[in-house]
């Protein structure tokens, strides 16, 4: 038996990081997806992140495995296993591992001496050999190449084989086949490793019973099956990365569970010419008194624009999904970023602004989802879900969605055939009962719920106007509506302590990070309270939190600190104690980045 | 001016359409448009032909883009729903409109502006839809809210009022309709009601695209004998070569028409189209044909007006993506939502 140099260290049990590098279009998805889920079937809570390319085949991608017997919900920077199966990348990766760390190679080919770390154990495993010994034809060499790893890493860290075995057999119920040569190619790896190097490593992992009534779902998905509970009909889109398993899912779920009784579809998908068209279909739709949505990312919201501030005016309900990707421009499509804050919230020319909600992780994008929608009807304005690539497009371990059969949607002031049958005139635009919140007609319904919908000036009646007064009355109470607006969302997550007198207030997919961030920094000696914003405009809650404090960090992912922006123009804040950490690189926030930059800024104070 | 409220009172005599309402209860608000504007014209010939056909108003959607044509829906059966959007984009309203509601009418008002520059887009990709509506476009060659520059659609060597005569091609959206698939397509002209409306009525009873190019002069900025888009130029150029009745559901063809020459098309309403051929060559069920007599005219700069194409097979979106005949808008929720119990069934597939 050949024995490598193992590092002598500590062991660790159910808390290591993972990272996988393979080439893209190679089958590697798959091979990680199984890891993960075979971890999580052991009842061990992970986090999966996957970095890939703005490509289809060819391209360097990286998944990172964190398992975290703790709970954590977000990536570490600290990498302990990497898995390099590509050459091209070899260095970088063998760079990652953290001191005291394992990178297991491809030892098929000779490796220049040059690439060497003495801080690290690096194994080398002949995967190419096996497979080519083992397997026929290039393309499936080379996919089975990539699920040997798979083998080999349970050796390593005593992943129990047989839910690997179920988890193939359940994927590929229907090519029996494919199970028996992707579990070959998988013992080929775990057997190389058992019979020729030493096993287990120091890190290991153990059944928990952490991840019942769990899943592991990203929240494109969870958004989609939201679109499906919340009974929307029409959805309309153009394909626009990372936003388009928004439809993918609202499609798959909808070709289940939304044909009649004659078999044909309560649901009508339209992939528009492009997201100008999108979101006048939209608008056309949810004008016809459908539930209407549309996903889509920065650059759409950008084109889009003109669309939105037509919906503000003329009061349509309308919820954008806003998968929100590293800007500007292009920028890099397959990276995250927080970054499109203050172009939603004010989208389109004039005075305009619209409900944003924040969701952390999967489960709240589906059910932010029913409220989005419930807010735009009850509102009559476009209400932005604002999710990113992280919590979009990531493997997140969450709650089982939960369905409660008392729900029935929000709909608004939408009168009814027999309402308009009783009232003596119809005024669209006329608030009757001081929200700033009109009463609506659908088309179609009742002689008398006709009116005129438009973009251009119309008074308090409905009726076109170049009148100043009659103008101001419509957008002043326009500004009632955004009070009213206010006080119906989604409140702030709060955590407070009298003792405390700095804080931390994080949104969306930074949240998991600031948690884990708080509980790192509390190691270190410093309490913090902490503030989970979920939607815009901002709860007077969030002000009276920012007040009892002398330091806020807001913690955000983009450049430029939009979130405080925000904070300080909606609630009308000096800039004195808001404080920012920023980061903006693509990659997800993981929790050092916040408790180091709190405490380097702390040392000042 | 619009808010000039019109008298309600019509002449006792008045004729009474199969719901019951005078012509007047499809009239709107007061034109503010110039006096002797084409698009006028157009909305007296609309008016005339949701009357005879018995639409009932509220039952009516009238969507537009941005430009003077797209004010127009306000100037047209004010009992009826409006929607007056943003440049251009008319025809993805339309699509959300009637994705949600397949029963209604739609009516789209556009322009060449709006049609045939930023609208360009959707305009063609409305056509491969094949979206049930009928979508008319007021010609006139120039923008006239910004003040007479020439559109899309001016010929190269027509000159408007003032300035240069214009160099560049123009798209016709006739020729465009045809090549990409339109269902049917007409070319009208503002001043000859008489052909208009059964155009109007046959773009309405047809269950798909209408499109309806209405040449439509300009009289403020392009009416001058030098433009190809005047009166008098149009009353110069134009070649009726299928002359066009439409004949309502319950009703019998009483016209006698020559063997050979009267071609009666049934719609799927029950309703009759017959063309009758003006010119003996032409054929208006033939793309091909329809397509290259175009070119053929084009060459000789006539103005062909009429039916000149129809295609009653092509499935139309609703069609195609197997919608429910319900109308989207009004499936019960309890039939859209799939409930607690397949949600949990749902959560399985994810562990």
């Amino acid at each position: 038996m050949k024995t490598q140099k193992i590092s002598k260290r500590s062991k660790r049990i159910n808390d290591f990081v993972i990272k996988i590098a393979t080439v893209n279009g190679t089958g590697s998805a798959s091979a990680n997806g199984l890891l993960l889920k075979a971890l999580f079937r052991m009842g061990i809570p992970v986090v999966g992140k996957n970095y890939f390319p703005s490509n289809i085949q060819g391209l360097p991608t990286w998944y990172e495995i964190r398992v975290t017997g703790d709970g954590h919900n977000s990536a570490s920077n600290e990498i302990d296993i990497v898995i390099a199966m590509n050459a091209q990348t070899y260095k970088k990766d063998l760079m990652s591992v953290q001191p005291g760390g394992y990178l297991i190679y491809d030892s098929t080919w000779p490796r220049s001496k040059l690439l060497d770390r003495t801080d690290i154990s690096v194994i080398g495993i002949p995967f190419s050999k096996l497979c080519i010994e083992n397997f026929e034809g290039i393309r499936s060499r080379i996919l089975m190449k990539n699920i040997a790893y798979v083998g080999a890493l349970a050796a390593f860290i005593k992943i129990d084989i047989s839910i690997i075995k179920s988890l193939l057999n359940e994927t590929f119920a229907k090519k029996k086949h494919l199970a028996t040569s992707n579990l070959e190619a998988i013992m080929l790896g775990h057997d190389y490793v058992k019979e020729n190097l030493t096993h287990p490593l120091p890190l290991t992992v153990k059944k928990l019973n952490k991840t019942k009534n769990h899943v592991i779902i990203d929240g494109n998905t969870a958004a989609g099956l939201g679109c499906v509970y919340a009974g929307a009909t029409v959805g309309a889109w153009y394909p626009l990365t990372p936003s388009t398993s928004v439809m993918d899912s609202y499609q798959a779920f909808c070709s289940q569970y939304r044909k009649n009784k004659d078999g044909k579809n309560n649901f009508c998908i339209i992939q528009a010419e492009d997201e100008l068209a999108a979101i006048g279909m939209v608008l056309g739709a949810t004008w016809n008194g459908a539930r209407a949505f549309t996903p889509t990312s920065g650059p759409g919201i950008s084109l889009m624009s003109e669309f939105i501030g037509f919906a503000y005016y003329s009061e349509l309900p309308a919820v954008l999904f806003n998968i929100q990707r590293t800007g500007p421009s292009t920028g890099m499509p397959t990276r995250t970023q927080q970054c499109d804050l203050l172009l939603c919230a004010y989208a389109s020319h004039g005075d305009t602004k619209h409900p944003m909600l924040f969701p952390a992780n999967p489960e709240d994008c589906f059910h932010m989802t029913l409220a989005a929608f419930d807010l735009a009807d009850e509102l009559q304005t476009p209400v932005f879900l604002m999710s990113d690539l992280d919590v979009g497009m990531n493997d997140w371990m969450c709650k089982d969605l939960e369905w409660d059969n008392n729900y029935k949607p929000k709909r608004g002031k939408v009168l009814s055939a027999d309402q308009l049958e009783k009232i003596e005139k119809f005024y669209r635009y006329y608030d009757s009962d001081g929200d700033g919140i009109p009463y609506r007609s659908l088309p179609g319904v009742h002689p008398k719920g006709s009116f005129f919908t438009r973009g251009s000036g119309h008074n308090k009646y409905g009726g076109y106007t170049e009148d100043g007064h009659e103008y101001q009355e419509v957008v002043d109470r326009l500004k009632v509506k955004w009070n009213t607006a206010r006080k119906m969302m989604p409140k702030p997550k709060i955590k407070y302590s009298k003792k405390n007198d700095i804080a931390i207030i994080a949104f969306g997919s930074s949240h998991g990070a600031a948690q884990e961030a708080i509980i790192n920094l509390k190691k270190n000696g410093i309490d913090v309270n902490y503030c989970q914003i979920k939607a815009f405009p901002f709860q007077n809650s969030i002000e009276k939190f920012i007040n009892k404090h002398k330091r806020v960090y807001v913690v955000e992912q983009n450049r430029d600190a939009q979130m405080r922006s925000l904070i300080m123009l909606d609630l009308e804040l000096d800039a004195d104690k808001l404080l920012s950490i920023l980061h903006y690189n693509g990659n997800p926030i993981y929790a050092n980045v916040i408790s180091d930059e709190l405490m380097k800024s702390e040392i000042k104070f | 001016m619009s808010y000039i409220s019109k008298p309600k009172v019509s002449h006792p005599k008045s004729k009474i359409n199969s719901i019951g309402l005078k012509r007047r209860d499809y009239e709107g608000v007061v034109s503010t448009l110039c006096a002797g504007c084409g698009h006028d014209s157009i909305t007296a010939a609309l008016i005339q032909a949701v009357f005879e056909m018995g639409i009932e108003p509220h039952r009516l959607a009238k969507i537009s883009g941005i430009g003077c044509s797209s004010k127009t829906p306000a100037y047209f059966v004010s009992e009826s729903h409006g929607f007056n959007s943003v440049h251009g984009r008319m025809p993805s309203v339309a699509t959300g409109a009637n994705a949600a509601n397949r029963d209604l009418t739609y009516i789209g008002v556009s322009g060449d502006g709006d049609s045939l520059s930023i609208g360009m887009g959707q305009f063609t990709h409305v056509i491969r839809r094949n979206l049930n509506m009928t979508y008319i476009i007021e010609n006139n060659g120039v923008y006239g809210l910004t003040k007479g520059q020439y559109s899309a659609s001016a010929d190269v060597g027509s000159r408007k009022k003032k300035g240069p005569a214009n160099m560049q091609k123009p798209i016709d959206p006739v020729s465009m309709g045809i090549a990409l698939g339109s269902t049917y397509v007409a070319r009208g002209f503002s001043g000859d009601k008489d052909q208009l409306v059964p155009l109007i009525k046959g773009a309405i009873a047809h269950k798909g695209f209408g499109l309806l190019d209405i040449i439509s002069p300009c009289v403020t900025f392009n009416d001058n004998p030098e433009s190809t888009k005047s009166y008098s130029h149009v009353r110069k150029s134009q070649n009726e070569v299928v002359d066009t009745d439409f004949v309502p559901p319950a009703e019998e063809i009483l016209t006698q028409y020559k063997e050979g020459e009267a071609m009666p098309v049934s719609l799927h309403d029950g309703s009759k189209i017959v063309f009758r051929k003006v010119d003996k060559n032409y054929d208006p069920t033939s793309r091909a044909a329809a397509y290259s007599y175009l070119r053929e005219s084009q060459a000789k700069h006539e103005i062909i007006t009429g039916l000149l194409y129809i295609d009653k097979e092509t499935d139309d979106m609703h069609e195609t993506i197997d919608s429910s005949s319900q109308p989207l808008s009004e499936v019960p929720y309890n039939e859209l939502n799939p409930g607690k119990t397949e949600l949990a069934k749902i959560m399985k597939r994810f562990r």
